[in-house]
C-alpha cells in the first residue's frame, strides 16, 4: 500500500508556496461535475465544505446534530493561534512554527507545522471578514492573550466563546453555499461507512438518524472531517456525540492510523464528582493567564482555601518552572497536577483537585482600573471589586458555567480543578495533501493524526482545523481531482454500494438481536475506566498488556450480552451510541497496542518505566523519531508501518520549560 | 431524592404522543437534569422499555441542542441556563416534575422530546452571513472596529439558535433568534454593503416558516439561555424598516 509522506522538496519556508505554485488544477467547467463528501461540519468540515461550494465543486456535507452549527468545535472556549505579531512582542512564522515543533516534543512533522504557521494569518482576515466578534482593544484593534508553552501573545479570542464565534462564521459560509445551491446538507445523518471502487474511495453509506433508512451517496473524493475519539475513555471534556465511527470505518477499509496513543490531558478541568457523571468540563487555559495553581504544602489540610496563608501554598508549577511558570505546556502541567495529588497533596473531596486561584489577578487588575480613574487611596475592597469586573470580562461565561456545576463562585473561592481526557493527537495518517492512505480519501480537523505531534499546544486545534479547511484542502484536493474529470459519478446502484449497504445493515441487525441485558452505556463506561486507569496520564508495560486483554474480553461480553431496545426503522438513540462504542472498543485495543510499542515518554504519552530523574518525560529519538502508522489485518490485528521523522530545522533536545 | 417525572412520549411526527409517568430514586443534587434522565434511561432499558429520546451533545450551555420544557418552562427553572446546565439541586424530594418538547408550529416533534429546528437553518441560509469567499479578505486590523459595536455583536453573535425563544412566546415567533443574528452584522462595518438585502430576506424566511409575529411580550428575552437582549428586535425592526423604505421602488 502507497506510504508516501509527499512532502515537497526544496527550503522549508519555500515548500507550500512552491507546491501551490505546481499544483494541478480543475477548470470551473469540470469542477461543477466533480462531487465531494464533507463527513462532518465542524470548523475543518464547515470550512471545507464552504471553500469547495464557493469554488465551484458540487459538494455534500453530512452531520450527526441536528444542525452543522452544533458540530463540537462550537465548545471550544479560549481561542485561537495565529503569527500576527500583532503585539509587537517577536512573534514571526518562524516562531510559531518553532513553538509547535517544540510543544509537541518532536513528534510532528516539520513541513506541514511549518505550512500551519504560514496560513495562520489568513485565518484571522477570513474570519474578521466573515464579521467573527472579535475580542477588541479600546482602539478599535484586535486583542491578543497568551496560551501555555508559547512566551508571545498570539491567541485571538471571543470571550471564552471562540469555537463558537468561528464555528458560526464557517457555519454561515456553509449555508450560504447551501442557499446558493453549490452545498447540500444531511443533518441527522451518520456515515456508516466507506465505498471502495477498485483502489479508491467512491462514496459512503449513511444512516438517516430520523427515519433509520441507510442511504448511499457517491462522491469522486471522500473528505473526513468527524472529530476527536476523546470519549473512548467516556469522561471528557467532548461533546456526548463525539466518536471515532467515520474514522474507524475508514481505517478498515485501508487508512492507515497515526500514532492513537497520542491523547491530551487537558490541566485544567471541573473534577469529577460521582459515578452518575457523564462528562467532563473544560476550564479553558487561557485562565492560565491569570489564575495561579496550587495546593496545600500540608498532607491532609482541612482549612478553606482562603485561610490557608501565603507561606503554607505551593504554587508547584512556578516552583518547578519558574520560566513557563503556570503557562507549561499541557502534558507538563497536567502530570505535575497528578504529581502533587498522588502524593497526598490534593484538595478537594476525592482528594483529586489542586486549586486555580483568582485572587492576585484580582487585586492587580483593580488597582490598574483605579489608577486609570486616578484613585489611589481605593480601599481593598474597591480594588477587589473593581478587579471582579475586569475577570468577568475576560472569562465571565466560564465562571458562571463554574458555579452552574459545583454551585460555588469563583471569583470568591479558588476553582478546583483536575486533568481530564480533552483532545486526541492522534487519528488518521494523512500525507502533506491530508490524504490518508486510501486514494480520494482524505482527514482534515482532529480527525487526522495532526501536526501537533505527542503535544497539542493550546489554541492551536481551532487554528488547524481552519487551515485544513479553507486553505489547505482547496489547494491538495485538486491535485487528485484533475485526474478525475473523465469518471463520470458512479450510479449508487454499483455492487460495490449495494454490498457495503448490505453489510451495514447486516451489523445493524446483528447488534439489535443479541438482546442480551447489558446496556451499551454500561459498556462504554467499563472501556472508559481500563483506558484512563491504563493507557491515561501514566502508562506501563504491565498496565497496557492487562488492558489489551481486558478490552479484548469487553469486546465479547458486548457482542453477546449488550441490550439495544427499539427497531432499525426509525430514531434510535440507543442503537447510534452502540455502534459507536463497539468502535470505540477496537480503537481502545490499538491505542493501547500503540502505548505499549512506544517504549519512550514524549508528550502525552507517558510511560512510567521512562522518565528522567527529576520526573520529566524521556524521549528516546533515537528509536522512536517516527509516527506509528497502523495498517489494519484483521480482528485485533496490525501491523505497523513506521514514517520516520527527520528535522531540518528544529533540532530535537530534551524540551525544557525551566 | 426521589422524583416522580411526568414525560411526553411520541413515538414520531404521525403518532398521538402523551405524557407519560415515571419514579426515579436516589438522585444526588449534584446530577445535572440531563444525567438524571441518564439514569431514569437506564432505568426504562433494564425494565425493558425505551429510552426517551432527547437531544443534548456538549452538555455545557453552548451547542444549543438541548431543548426541554421543564414544569412550563424553556430549559426550567433557573434564568440564564440551558437544559443541560441545569442541576437537580434547583429540585427537593417528593417533586413532581413535567418535560415536554418545544411546541411550535415551525417545530414538528420527531420523537419524544426531540423536534426538527431545521427552520432556523433556512433563515440563516435567507441571509444570515456575509459574502466573502475564502482567500478574499483583507488584514484583520487593516479595519478598527469601535470597542463598544464589536462587544454589542459578539453579545448578539452569542445566541446559540436552541429555539428557547420561540418555544416560549405565546405566538411561537422568532424575532429574537433572527434579530440577534441581524444585529451581530448590522453593527460590523463588514455587514454594511449587504444590510438591507440581508434584514429583509431573513424577515421573509421567518414568515415562510410559520413562525408566528411579535407582539411584545419579552418572554423571549426572560427565557433565553444566553441573555440575548430584546433590544436586537427593536435594532431588527429599525433596520427592516429602513430597508423597505430604500428598496422601494
Ligand atoms: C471543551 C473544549 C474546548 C476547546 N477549546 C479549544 C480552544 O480554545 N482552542 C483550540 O484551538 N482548540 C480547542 N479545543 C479543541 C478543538 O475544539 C477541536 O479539536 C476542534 O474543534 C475539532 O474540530 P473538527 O472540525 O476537527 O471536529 P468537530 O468540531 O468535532 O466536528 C466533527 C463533525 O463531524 C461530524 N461527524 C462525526 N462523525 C460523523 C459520522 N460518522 N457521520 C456524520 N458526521 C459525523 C459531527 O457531526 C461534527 O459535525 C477544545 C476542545 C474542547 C473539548
Ligand atoms: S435568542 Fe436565545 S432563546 Fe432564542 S435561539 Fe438564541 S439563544 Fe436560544
Ligand atoms: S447540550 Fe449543548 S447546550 Fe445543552
Amino acid at each position: 500500500m502507497a506510504f508516501d509522506s509527499k512532502i515537497p522538496k526544496g527550503e522549508m519556508n519555500e515548500k507550500w508556496n512552491d507546491y501551490k505554485g505546481h499544483v494541478k488544477l480543475v477548470n470551473p467547467a469540470n469542477k461543477r461535475k466533480l462531487e465531494v463528501i464533507v463527513v462532518g461540519t465542524g470548523l475543518a468540515g464547515a470550512s471545507a465544505a464552504a471553500s469547495l461550494g464557493e469554488m465551484g465543486y458540487k459538494v455534500k456535507a453530512f452531520c450527526f446534530q441536528d444542525s452543522p452549527r452544533r458540530a463540537h468545535s462550537i465548545a471550544a472556549q479560549g481561542g485561537i493561534n495565529a503569527a500576527k505579531n500583532y503585539q509587537n512582542d517577536g512573534d514571526s512564522v518562524f516562531r510559531l512554527f518553532y513553538d509547535t515543533v517544540k510543544g509537541g516534543d518532536y513528534r510532528a512533522r516539520e513541513a506541514n507545522v511549518h505550512r500551519l504557521a504560514e496560513v495562520s494569518t489568513s485565518i484571522i482576515d477570513q474570519c474578521v471578514a466573515q464579521g467573527v466578534p472579535f475580542a477588541r482593544e479600546y482602539g478599535g484593534l484586535l486583542s491578543n492573550r497568551s496560551f501555555g508553552g508559547t512566551q508571545v501573545q498570539r491567541t485571538f479570542y471571543a470571550a471564552g466563546q471562540t469555537g463558537q464565534q468561528l464555528l458560526l462564521g464557517a457555519y454561515s459560509a456553509l449555508e450560504r453555499q447551501v442557499a446558493l445551491g453549490n452545498v447540500t446538507m444531511y443533518a441527522r445523518h451518520e456515515m456508516l461507512d466507506v465505498v471502495m471502487i477498485e483502489d479508491k474511495a467512491r462514496g459512503i453509506i449513511a444512516r438517516n438518524l430520523v427515519t433509520g433508512e441507510l442511504e448511499k451517496h457517491f462522491g469522486h473524493a471522500v473528505l473526513l472531517c468527524s472529530g476527536g475519539y476523546g470519549n473512548v475513555f467516556y469522561l471528557s471534556t467532548n461533546a456526548m456525540g463525539s466518536n471515532v465511527t467515520a474514522a474507524w470505518k475508514a481505517h478498515k477499509k485501508g487508512a492507515f492510523f497515526g500514532n492513537p496513543c497520542f491523547t491530551q490531558i487537558h490541566p485544567t478541568c471541573i473534577p469529577v464528582s460521582g459515578d452518575y457523571q457523564s462528562k467532563l468540563t473544560l476550564m479553558s487555559e487561557s485562565l492560565r493567564n491569570d489564575g495561579r495553581i496550587w495546593v496545600p504544602k500540608n498532607k491532609g489540610e482541612n482549612r478553606k482555601p482562603v485561610d490557608i496563608p501565603e507561606e503554607e501554598r505551593d504554587y508547584y508549577l512556578e516552583r518547578r518552572y519558574p520560566a513557563f511558570g503556570n503557562l507549561v505546556p499541557r502534558d507538563v502541567a497536567s502530570r505535575a497536577a497528578k504529581e502533587r495529588c498522588d502524593e497526598g497533596y490534593g484538595v478537594g473531596t476525592t482528594k483529586l483537585a489542586v486549586y486555580l486561584d483568582f485572587a492576585d489577578a484580582i487585586l492587580r487588575y483593580g488597582k490598574i482600573e483605579a489608577g486609570k480613574m486616578g484613585d489611589h487611596s481605593a480601599s481593598e475592597a474597591a480594588l477587589i471589586q473593581l478587579g471582579k469586573e475586569v475577570v468577568k470580562e475576560k472569562y465571565g461565561n466560564l465562571f458562571a458555567m463554574y458555579e452552574k456545576i459545583t454551585g460555588e463562585n469563583p471569583y470568591d473561592m479558588p476553582m478546583r480543578i483536575y486533568p481530564a481526557v480533552h483532545y486526541v493527537m492522534g487519528g488518521l495518517w494523512v500525507d502533506y495533501e491530508l490524504q490518508t492512505t486510501v486514494k480520494g480519501l482524505y482527514a482534515l480537523g482532529e480527525a487526522n493524526f495532526s501536526e501537533h505531534g505527542a503535544n497539542r499546544l493550546g489554541a492551536s486545534a481551532l487554528m488547524q482545523g481552519l487551515a485544513d479547511g479553507y486553505f489547505v484542502i482547496p489547494y491538495t484536493l485538486g491535485n487528485y481531482l484533475a485526474d478525475e474529470i473523465r469518471t463520470a459519478s458512479i450510479s449508487t446502484d454499483h455492487p460495490a454500494f449495494v454490498e457495503t449497504e448490505k453489510a451495514v445493515k447486516d451489523r445493524i441487525d446483528t447488534l439489535l438481536n443479541i438482546k442480551g441485558k447489558q446496556t451499551v452505556e454500561s459498556f462504554h463506561k467499563r472501556l472508559g475506566l481500563i483506558m484512563w486507569d491504563k493507557c491515561g496520564m501514566a502508562r506501563s508495560e504491565k498496565g497496557l498488556k492487562e488492558a489489551i486483554e481486558q478490552i479484548q474480553a469487553l469486546k465479547k461480553e458486548f457482542w453477546s450480552d449488550v441490550r439495544i431496545p427499539g427497531e432499525a426503522n426509525g430514531m434510535n438513540t440507543e442503537l447510534d451510541k452502540a455502534g459507536r462504542v463497539a468502535d470505540f472498543i477496537e480503537l481502545g485495543e490499538l491505542m493501547c497496542k500503540d502505548a505499549l510499542v512506544r517504549n519512550e515518554s514524549c508528550g502525552g504519552h507517558f510511560r512510567e518505566e521512562y522518565q528522567t530523574e527529576d520526573g520529566e518525560a524521556k524521549r528516546d529519538d533515537e528509536n522512536f523519531s517516527f509516527v506509528s502508522a497502523w495498517e489494519y489485518v484483521g480482528e485485533s490485528d496490525w501491523k505497523l508501518n513506521k514514517e520516520e521523522l527527520t528535522f531540518e530545522i528544529v533540532k530535537p533536545t530534551q524540551r525544557s520549560y525551566k | 431524592m426521589n422524583l416522580t417525572l411526568k414525560v411526553w412520549r411520541q413515538k414520531n411526527n404521525q403518532s398521538e404522543g402523551s405524557l407519560e409517568t415515571y419514579q426515579v430514586k436516589d438522585i444526588s443534587s449534584e446530577m445535572s437534569f440531563l444525567e438524571m434522565f441518564d439514569v431514569l434511561n437506564e432505568q426504562l432499558i433494564l425494565s425493558g422499555g425505551e429510552p426517551i429520546a432527547f437531544d443534548h451533545d456538549c452538555r455545557e450551555g453552548i451547542c444549543g441542542m438541548c431543548s426541554m420544557h421543564i414544569n412550563g418552562r424553556a430549559h426550567g427553572p433557573w434564568t440564564n441556563n440551558t437544559t443541560c446546565q441545569l442541576h437537580m439541586r434547583a429540585f427537593k424530594d417528593g417533586d413532581t416534575i413535567v418535560v415536554e418538547p418545544w411546541r411550535s408550529k415551525a417545530f414538528p416533534v420527531i420523537k419524544d422530546l426531540t423536534v426538527d429546528r431545521s427552520a432556523f437553518d433556512r433563515v440563516i441560509q435567507a441571509g444570515g452571513f456575509i459574502s466573502v469567499n475564502t482567500g478574499n479578505a483583507v488584514d484583520a486590523n487593516s479595519l478598527p472596529i469601535d470597542k463598544k459595536d464589536a462587544d454589542d455583536a459578539f453579545m448578539a453573535a452569542s445566541c446559540i439558535g436552541c429555539g428557547a425563544c420561540v418555544a416560549t412566546c405565546v405566538n411561537s415567533s422568532a424575532m429574537l433568534f433572527v434579530s440577534a443574528k441581524v444585529s451581530q452584522l448590522a453593527l460590523l462595518p463588514q455587514g454594511a454593503p449587504e444590510r438591507e438585502s440581508r434584514v429583509l430576506n431573513m424577515v421573509a424566511q421567518m414568515d415562510k416558516e410559520n413562525f408566528g409575529n411579535c407582539t411584545n411580550t419579552y418572554a423571549c428575552e426572560a427565557e433565553c439561555p444566553k441573555g440575548i437582549s430584546v433590544a436586537n428586535i427593536a435594532r431588527m425592526n429599525k433596520e427592516y424598516l429602513q430597508a423597505s423604505l430604500t428598496t422601494e421602488s
